[in-house]
């Protein structure tokens, strides 16, 4: 299909602030054709690319008072299935995603049976491409049935379409299976994800060890659960030198650790939640189960560490963590209900929300959602799409959201079947109006 | 995002009674003020008050306490309630019938007020806000959740305290024990700092004091001599053997050695001291007989106000 | 006796409290001399019983005083609640068997009287129970009189009818528009 996007503004992600960064994006129009982006600029001046002669779009998208971007890659995105249908399905999250401008996203292996074979991959994957809409990159079981004693097949795992491998949230108690674990990947060159936190110190504990959980009555994870975790992760690293990527930092000290582990040279990077960017302990309120994640919102020092290890180039990328709860498992007293909460359709307004906040640059803002977690899943992985890059000769994998309309996040105006957000009832700015996947245009908002 | 506490409705009355976090000074010394012409009831010939005729109190108690369930019942029947006792351990939620559909059942059999007893903190909150998006009239009293609060305990506690020494301004109160568990030294420590007390004092060793107690206004000793030295009152709690889990103390033998109230670490207290205990009293191992029964101890009296604190608290909301 | 006024709004400055008290006191010291007794006065808080202390004194009882509470047995408590202020019920004396003289400030609708006499009816049974008041407004929605009345006064329903005393142990009256 031929498709003329005009009179937009062109958001390139940029990984450091150039001095003249345009917090607007740059007034461009942009031309695709056969699944690709073929021209970017004003015809009248000179573009980059070529525009043919005798150019007839098929469709011409209007994108006056817009921002066109690459589409967003989201590292941890739970589908539900298979194994959790009566949370969520494949179709309902696969539109939300759209909804959301995601157009990659990486899913981690704790479905219902967890993805240690590699059927269970072939099958997820065959679904997926049936729905027409984001990629899906599936993250395999690091061990069988992620009960931390036996490694999986990784290599016919990998074979069936898995970027990486992880136990998602489920802790490793013996660091002897870990080590062997970490060695095995590495022979191979494969990525390990992992969540630090150790579950002896968190054990029993619900909300962020600190004088709110003193407050209120609730058992803490103290932030040591994910720093003794992590040195003990970085030590596996520095003898086995594998890949590792630390999902969900939570703490200051965390980020304070992955920070110098890179300093030395480690071969590891890091992501954080997109709720964590703005909520702390405190704003848990009367019991709001919406609050209850994994891991815990932490204190405002902790807060402010991530979004400092983002502007340092400590945290490497920005996820959703989308995970939909169903609402009976969150209408019960806090310490019973079930942690989680929706993601998909907040990770580009969220986003925005700290960049205004912080007054971090729009283009290295959108970096945090596009190229970086990009190069985590890595390029080679995502051959045959955007990738997060926007550019001419690149599949056109793209979102087009206009950054100032305000919406109220409620049951109504969102799409996935988990709707259990701290931001429930909140206005946020910033929504996608068109999604493209391979040059066509699969979500449209009316 | 800052609301209105739960407890307190548009027009600034009581609604619920979930928490002492949140309630105003003025309403605190109200229920005490209120609670006093309720004392001499129980000493009538009619031991009857009219003004909950033809309520119907529901007793919730989803973790088993027949002392408080009692006190509750007595002062609900004494102000001409009628009095449901659901001990929801043996029924339907433990065939798994979930919280907030027992409460809908409850409230479908026209229930005008729930006391909730329940092991989770913050079920109270769930419940209460439940019923007011329902639209249900229903007040819900919180009679202990988890290790949050037990609202009554700290009232009929400060009531306590008034009597015997008049004024909270210039008071040493000393709350010694297992407070990291303890709900009931929770709602204490925020009554106390709310009505003035100027020094409020938390004595235990590490493993059972939460973190925190100094942003609660609280000071924190590890030594008990020093931690009793000239207070006024002292509020001894209950070792909760059955919510500790591993790794806390070592012996009962050895917390009594260091923590428990015997005559010789009492003696370090100012010398018109009273004791408080909530009672039930493990005898030897944080309270000492002599000291249980002897004169500085004021335990049975606590008894007595809080029927008389339950029933100010029950008109003041019931309405 | 009762000289009945027809008072329209706000000029109950003229009723003067002090007169009212000295023709109540009148009342009471003639009918007990008569009928030879000597009942125990309880006065219902606040005004009644600052009426009751100075009733007590200038009468010269040796007998106990009491106070009253009416507020459990109020029959508003559905729509208002529990009142405020509420100061304890005292009776130091046995109630079984006692000749008595509820004293109260206003009597209006009969409603608090109502509710003081079941109060006092929960501690046991009087031999008698009579009503003295420093100033009927009339009003009355229950079978109830006061049989010793200071002043009388006919008041409409959108005013409130309160006494003060003041540090010196003054009466006064003053109207407050508005209705309970």
């Amino acid at each position: 299909m031929k498709i003329s996007i005009l009179n937009g503004r062109i958001l390139i992600p940029c990984e450091r602030s150039a001095p003249k960064d345009d917090q607007h994006g740059s007034r461009a129009d942009l031309y695709i054709a056969d699944g690709r982006v073929i021209a970017i600029g004003d015809p009248s001046s000179s573009p980059s690319g070529v525009l043919p002669d005798g150019w007839v779009p098929d469709r011409v998208i209007d994108a006056r008072g817009m921002l066109v971007a690459p589409g967003l890659v989201d590292l941890a995105a739970r589908l539900r299935e298979p194994g959790f249908e009566y949370r969520a399905t494949l179709e309902s999250e696969m539109q939300a995603a759209l909804v959301g401008g995601v157009t990659a996203l990486v899913c981690p292996p704790d479905t219902d049976p967890p993805l240690d074979e590699p059927g269970l991959v072939e099958m997820l994957k065959y679904r997926a491409r049936g729905l027409a809409g984001a990629h899906l990159y599936p993250l395999g079981a690091l061990t069988v049935a992620l009960q931390g004693a036996v490694i999986t097949e990784m290599a016919e795992l990998a074979e069936a379409g898995c970027v990486g491998f992880s136990q998602a949230n489920v802790a490793m108690a013996d660091s002897q299976v870990l080590l062997r674990a970490l060695q095995y990947a590495k022979t191979f060159g494969f990525q390990v994800w992992l969540q630090p936190q150790d579950p002896c110190l968190a054990r029993g504990g619900i909300v962020h060890a600190g004088p709110l959980a003193s407050r209120m009555g609730l058992p803490g994870i103290p932030v040591i659960a994910e720093t003794v975790a992590l040195l003990t992760m970085l030590e596996l690293v520095r003898v086995t030198q594998a890949r590792v990527h630390f999902c969900r930092l939570s703490s200051a000290a965390g980020v304070g650790l992955v920070r110098a582990a890179k300093l030395e040279g480690l071969p590891v990077t890091c992501d954080v939640s997109v709720h964590h960017l703005h909520v702390t302990d405190q704003d848990i309120g009367w019991f709001d189960a919406n609050h209850r994640v994994d891991p815990p919102f932490r204190s405002q020092r902790d807060r402010d560490a991530i979004r400092a290890g983002l502007e340092d180039g400590t945290v490497d990328a920005i996820c959703s963590d989308h995970t939909p709860v169903d609402d009976d498992a969150k209408a019960l007293p806090y310490g019973e209900a079930e942690p989680g909460t929706t993601g998909l359709e907040l990770l580009l307004p969220l986003v925005l929300k700290w960049a205004t906040e912080t007054r971090t640059p729009l283009a290295r803002a959108i970096s945090t959602i596009t190229t970086g977690p990009a190069a985590i899943v890595g390029v080679d992985q995502m051959a045959g799409t955007g990738a997060g890059t926007l550019a001419v000769g690149a599949v056109a994998d793209l979102m087009i959201f206009d950054p100032d309309v305000l919406w109220t996040v409620d049951r109504n105006s969102l799409v996935s079947q988990g709707r259990h957000t701290p931001f429930l009832g909140y206005e946020l700015a910033g929504r996608v109006t068109t999604t493209l996947v391979a040059g066509q245009p699969i979500f449209e908002r009316v | 995002m800052i609301r209105r506490h739960p407890q307190i409705d548009g027009q600034g009355r009581l609604r619920h009674l979930l928490s002492i976090d949140g309630l105003p000074k003025a309403m605190i010394e109200r229920v005490l003020d209120t609670a006093s012409a309720f004392l001499d009831v129980s000493d009538r010939t009619v031991k009857k008050l009219p003004l909950l005729r033809g309520r119907s109190v529901f007793n919730l108690f989803f973790e088993n306490s027949t002392r408080t369930r009692t006190t509750f019942e007595i002062a609900a029947q004494r102000l001409s309630a009628d009095v449901f006792n659901l001990n929801i351990s043996a029924s339907s939620a433990s065939k798994g019938e979930s919280l907030l559909d027992t409460i809908d059942n409850l409230a479908a059999m026209n229930a005008d007020l729930f006391v909730v007893r329940h092991a989770q903190s913050g079920a109270p909150f769930l419940i209460a806000q439940h019923l007011d998006q329902l639209g249900k009239d229903v007040h819900v009293i919180n009679a202990g959740d988890g290790r949050h609060e037990h609202p009554t305990q700290a009232l009929l506690d400060a009531y306590t305290i008034r009597h015997f020494k008049k004024n909270f301004t210039g008071l040493r109160i000393a709350l010694v024990g297992d407070i990291l568990h303890s709900r009931v030294a929770r709602s204490n420590i925020h009554a106390l700092t709310t009505l003035g007390v100027p020094d409020v004092r938390a004595v235990g060793p590490a493993t059972l004091l939460p973190g925190g107690l100094e942003s609660m206004g609280v000071r924190v000793f590890h030594d008990m001599r020093e931690g009793l030295r000239d207070v006024d009152v002292v509020i001894m709690l209950r070792l909760q053997n059955e919510r500790m889990r591993g790794a806390l103390l070592p012996s009962a033998q050895e917390y009594f050695k260091h923590y428990g109230l015997t005559p010789e670490k009492l003696a370090y207290a100012a010398p018109d001291a009273i004791v408080m205990h909530p009672g039930p009293m493990n005898r030897g191992v944080e309270i000492d007989s002599a000291v249980a029964d002897g004169p500085q101890a004021v335990i049975l009296s606590q008894v007595t106000f809080g029927i008389a604190v339950r029933m100010a608290v029950l008109g003041m909301i019931a309405a | 006796m009762n000289t009945p006024t027809r008072d329209p709004d706000d000029t109950l400055g003229a009723v003067d409290a002090d007169r009212a008290y000295v023709h109540l006191l009148d009342q009471l010291r003639t009918v007990l001399a008569d009928e030879g007794r000597s009942p125990i006065l309880v006065g219902v808080h606040s005004g009644g019983a600052w009426l009751a202390e100075r009733l007590h004194a200038d009468l010269c009882l040796s007998s106990p005083l009491g106070y009253l509470s009416s507020a459990f047995h109020r029959d508003d408590y559905g729509s208002r609640g529990l009142p405020t202020n509420i100061k304890p019920t005292v009776l130091p004396f046995d109630v079984e068997g006692a000749d008595l003289i509820v004293v109260d400030d206003v009597l209006f609708t009969g409603r608090t009287a109502r509710a003081t006499l079941n109060e006092l009816f929960d501690h046991g049974r009087p031999a008698r129970v009579e009503l003295a008041v420093l100033a009927d407004r009339g009003g009355r929605e229950l079978p109830i009189s006061a049989r010793f009345v200071g002043a009388s006064v006919l008041l409409g329903g959108t005013h409130q009818l309160v006494l003060s005393q003041d540090t010196q142990g003054h009466f006064s009256f003053r109207v407050e528009s508005g209705p309970r």
